[in-house]
C-alpha cells in the first residue's frame, strides 16, 4: 500500500473540519469540567451530610462508568425522557460531567493541601466565609491544580473520539467517513494520529510552562 | 505620645475578679495606628479543655485586667497555646465560661439564658481579639497591602483609600514601609512577622494573643521582632497575652507572669518574683531546663 500525496490533499480539509470539532467539544467540555468540578468539591465541604454524601456516590458512580456507556446514555436515553439533544452537545455534557469528576478531585485535594494556618489566619482575621474561600483558599488551592488540570485537558482531547459513538462528525469521525467513501483508510487514519500530536504536543508544553509559573510560589 | 491613666498595674486579686464592664470607647483614627482607650479584661471561670481523653485544661481560673501584660511560660503541653487558642476560637470551649469584658466568648444570652454561642456572636466577640501566630500564617496570594487590608475592608467595612492609609502607618510603625507592595515570599521570616504584627493590629483589636512569635525565627531576627512588640507594648494599652520561650521579653514584656503545668496555673507573679525567686520547685526546675537550653 503506498501513501497516495493527492489523496492525502483531497481529504484533508474534511479531516481539519473534523478537528475543529473536536477541538471545541474538548474546550466546551474543558470549561464544563473545570467548573461543574469546583461545584462538586465545594458540596463535598458543606456541613450537611446528606449533601456531602450524595455528591460523593453521584461523582463516584460517573467515575466508575466508562464514558462511552455514559455518552450513549446521554444522547439514546435521555431523549426519552424529554432530554432531546443534539449529537455535539451531547458530546460535550458528556465529557465535561465525566471529567468534572475527575477534577473535582483534584480542586478535593488542592483545598486540603492549603496550611492550617491559613484558615486560622483567616478565622483571626473574623473573615467570613464567603471571604474565607474567594480570597484566601481557593486561590492558594487553586494555584496547586493547575499542573493536574492542565493534564486533564489533554486527557480530553483524546478522549474525545469516543464522540464518533454518538455521530459527531468529530476528526475521527471524519476520518472514517472519507476513507469508508473510497476504502483508503491509510492516509485518513494516519492523518488523525499526525494531527492529535500536532495539537497534543504543543498544548502539553505550553501547560508546563505554566506550571513552572505557578508552581514556585 | 501622652501618657494614658490606663497604665496597668499588677492587679489585686480583687481587680483581677471582676473584667472591666466598659466596652472600650475607641477613639483611635488612621493617625493613631495603636489603640489607646480603655480595653476589656479577660477572664476564665473553670475552663475545661480536652483533646480525645486527653485533658489539657482543667476547671481553670485566671483573669487578666484590661490593658495588662501577662506571659504564659510552662513546659510544652501544659495548656498555654490552647489558652489563647481558646480566645481566638480556633479551638472549641469543652466547659466553663471565658468572659472578655462583660461578655461570655462562647456563650450568647438568649431568652434570659446562657445558651452556646452561634457564628454571629463568635463573629462580634472575635472584633476585640487579635493574634500573632508562630509561623505568621500572611496570606502568600497577596502582597503586603492587601494581607494588611483585607480585614478592615471585608470586615470592619473601612474605605479602600482609609484602609490603604492604615496599612501605611502601620508599615511604617513596623519598619517596614517600602515593602507594601511586596509578596511574603520576597520577605525574611522576621519582616513577615512584623508584617503579621501589623496585620493584626489593623483590625484594631483590644487583646492582642502572641503564640510563641519568635520560635519560628533566625535567632538574629528575634531581637527586632521582640523590640517592635515591646515599643508596641509602651504605647499602647491593648491587652496583651503571650506565650514565649524567650525569659528575658517575658520579663520585659509582661506585668504578670503564669506559669503553668498539666493545665493549671502553679504560680503566678510579677516577672522579677517568678524569674528571681520562684516560691515552686516545679517553676525552679522549668527555668532551669529553659535557661539550660
Amino acid at each position: 500500500m503506498d501513501w497516495d500525496w493527492s489523496y492525502t490533499g483531497d481529504i484533508l480539509p474534511d479531516l481539519l473540519k473534523g478537528l475543529r470539532y473536536t477541538v471545541v467539544a474538548t474546550l466546551v467540555g474543558y470549561v464544563i469540567a473545570v467548573v461543574l468540578g469546583m461545584v462538586w468539591a465545594l458540596l463535598r465541604r458543606t456541613p450537611f451530610r446528606i449533601v456531602n454524601e450524595a455528591v460523593r456516590w453521584v461523582t463516584e458512580f460517573i467515575r466508575s462508568t466508562p464514558l462511552l456507556v455514559q455518552l450513549f446514555f446521554i444522547y439514546n436515553v435521555l431523549p426519552a425522557w424529554g432530554f432531546k439533544l443534539s449529537s455535539l452537545a451531547a458530546g460535550i455534557i458528556g465529557l465535561g460531567v465525566h471529567y468534572s469528576t475527575y477534577t473535582a478531585e483534584v480542586y478535593r485535594a488542592g483545598i486540603a493541601d492549603v496550611p492550617k494556618g491559613q484558615w486560622e489566619a483567616a478565622t483571626a482575621l473574623n473573615l467570613p466565609t464567603s471571604r474565607v474561600w474567594l480570597d484566601v483558599i481557593l486561590p492558594q488551592a487553586f494555584r496547586r491544580t493547575i499542573p493536574t488540570l492542565g493534564n486533564y485537558l489533554i486527557a480530553m482531547f483524546k478522549d474525545s473520539p469516543l464522540l464518533l459513538a454518538i455521530n459527531v462528525a468529530e476528526l475521527l469521525g471524519a476520518a472514517f467517513k472519507v476513507g469508508s467513501d473510497s476504502l483508503k483508510f491509510l492516509e485518513p487514519i494516519t492523518l488523525v494520529g499526525l494531527l492529535f500530536v500536532a495539537v497534543s504536543v504543543p498544548s502539553s508544553i505550553m501547560i508546563r510552562r505554566l506550571e513552572r509559573r505557578y508552581a514556585t510560589n | 505620645m501622652p501618657p494614658t491613666d490606663t497604665t496597668p498595674e499588677t492587679p489585686t486579686p480583687e481587680e483581677a475578679e471582676g473584667p472591666s464592664l466598659e466596652k472600650g470607647a475607641k477613639t483611635q483614627s488612621a493617625a493613631a495606628p495603636l489603640p489607646r482607650g480603655s480595653t476589656p479584661g479577660i477572664r476564665f471561670e473553670k475552663v475545661v479543655k480536652r483533646f480525645g481523653r486527653n485533658v489539657v485544661l482543667r476547671e481553670l481560673d485566671f483573669s487578666v485586667a484590661p490593658g495588662e501584660r501577662v506571659t504564659l511560660i510552662g513546659p510544652s503541653g501544659s495548656g498555654k497555646t490552647t489558652i489563647l487558642r481558646l480566645l481566638m476560637t480556633l479551638e472549641k470551649l469543652d466547659e466553663g465560661l471565658i468572659w472578655i469584658g462583660d461578655q461570655t466568648l462562647w456563650h450568647m444570652d438568649k431568652g434570659g439564658k446562657r445558651v452556646p454561642a452561634n457564628q454571629k456572636h463568635l463573629h462580634e466577640m472575635r472584633k476585640q481579639v487579635g493574634m500573632v501566630f508562630q509561623q505568621f500564617n500572611l496570606f502568600p496570594n497577596m502582597n503586603v497591602r492587601r494581607n494588611l487590608t483585607e480585614g478592615p475592608v471585608r470586615v470592619l467595612g473601612v474605605s479602600k483609600d482609609e484602609a490603604d492609609e492604615r496599612a501605611r502607618k502601620l508599615l511604617d510603625l513596623v519598619g517596614l514601609a517600602d515593602k507594601i507592595d511586596a509578596h511574603p515570599s520576597q520577605l525574611s521570616g522576621g519582616q513577615q512577622q512584623r508584617v503579621a504584627i501589623a496585620r493584626a493590629l489593623a483590625m484594631e483589636p483590644n487583646v492582642l494573643l502572641l503564640d510563641e512569635v519568635t520560635s519560628a525565627l533566625d535567632p538574629e531576627l528575634v531581637v527586632g521582632v521582640q523590640d517592635l512588640l515591646r515599643d508596641i507594648a509602651r504605647e499602647s494599652d491593648l491587652t496583651m497575652l503571650c506565650v514565649t520561650h524567650e525569659m528575658h521579653f517575658a520579663k520585659d514584656i509582661s506585668d504578670r507572669v503564669l506559669m503553668f503545668d498539666q493545665g493549671q496555673i502553679v504560680e503566678e507573679g510579677p516577672p522579677d518574683q517568678i524569674f528571681g525567686e520562684p516560691a515552686e520547685q516545679r517553676t525552679r526546675d522549668f527555668l532551669q531546663a529553659v535557661l539550660a537550653s
